[in-house]
């Protein structure tokens, strides 16, 4: 596939991403939206009379600081995935220029 | 799909990490011998572990009007196989319930079920199909990591069900199926969409690695490297 397909492909995914943010535009969480699917599983599970028993050892203090380590989560996928493709991208650029040599 | 910390009766947990661990512990095994025998493809290893961290941490709006967030477990399980790929799952589902709160360590092993397991298992049996079906590897990739992400929250939607069958089991899967599935519906699309990128980049720059795992066979590599 040629690179330039990719910039589509990924156009695509924007587009699946935006649709909702556009189709609930002005709707919040207030209005029951764009909350996470997590929660509100646990909250049928709740419904149905359930306790918990047990809850996390250790809880992000804020949205905020939450937002900080899903931030740093990424980020530490991201440098890896561009430090190996960049490493490759190198490698097969060089093996390249030694092949038209020969 | 995470399961929140004490969202499961105790026996249930207990279920679910009997059920995961031996496979984590298998792929501890596999991962071993893997880049034992092939250490070129550590670096890939890396890229899928990081694949996960970041598809995992994205969490996206969807048509429901609900977010949830893709799996990333795909390619792993396609370049290495469910069992290694559930040690990588099992690591960042570690992470998000140690610092994020989000899932838990008594539900870890249900979670790791789902994503870590379940995931990738899918996603390496479609891939295979595919490929022994003589389809394009992008196309196996494609339906291979899509599927995977919806099969991880129809697993999480099963498991919940299991545990809190009211007033029926059929009921409550009906429900879960709804909060989960319909709403992964695009973003499995979506993770379908960029594992083909990715992939397709890994293809072009490093085949002879992805010959040696046996994830494309040589006579795609031939075709690859004469685009190239």
């Amino acid at each position: 596939m040629d690179s330039k397909y990719y910039i589509v492909i990924l156009a695509l995914v924007a587009i699946i991403a935006i649709l909702p943010l556009a189709m609930y535009n002005g709707m919040g969480e207030d209005e029951g939206y764009f909350g996470g699917a997590d929660d509100s599983a646990g909250t049928v599970v709740e419904e149905t009379g359930y306790q918990p028993w047990f809850s996390s050892i250790w809880e992000p203090p804020s949205g905020e600081i939450e937002s900080l380590l899903f931030a740093l989560q990424a980020a530490i996928g991201a440098i890896i995935i561009g430090y190996v493709l960049g490493y490759y991208n190198g490698q097969a650029k060089e093996r390249r220029k030694q092949q038209k040599k020969e | 799909m995470h399961i929140m910390e004490g969202f499961l009766p105790w026996q249930w947990c207990l279920f679910w990490y009997i059920v995961a661990l031996p496979v984590v512990a298998y792929g501890v095994i596999q991962m071993k011998k893997i880049t034992d025998k092939n250490p070129e493809s550590k670096p890939l290893l890396a890229v899928s572990g990081a694949f996960i961290f970041i598809l995992s941490s994205l969490k996206l709006p969807s048509v429901t009007g609900s977010c949830s967030h893709p799996t990333g477990t795909g390619l792993g399980g396609v370049l290495f196989g469910p069992a290694i790929t559930s040690v990588l799952g099992a690591i960042v589902l570690l992470f998000q319930a140690i610092l994020l709160a989000h899932g838990g360590l008594t539900t870890l092993g249900a979670n790791i079920f789902s994503m870590g397991i379940v995931g990738p298992v899918v996603a390496w049996l479609v891939y295979k199909g595919i490929q022994k079906a003589g389809g394009h590897p992008l196309l196996g990739i494609f339906f291979a990591a899509a599927l995977a992400d919806l099969m991880t929250y129809v697993t999480t939607a099963i498991q919940l069900s299991l545990a809190f069958p009211v007033p029926s089991f059929a009921a409550a899967f009906n429900n879960f199926m709804y909060i989960f599935a319909i709403t992964q519906i695009p973003l499995a699309i979506a993770e379908g969409l960029l594992t083909v990128v990715i992939f397709d980049y890994i293809m072009k720059l490093k085949p002879d690695i992805l010959e040696n795992l046996k994830v494309i066979a040589p006579k795609v590599k031939e075709k690859i490297q004469a685009v190239v």
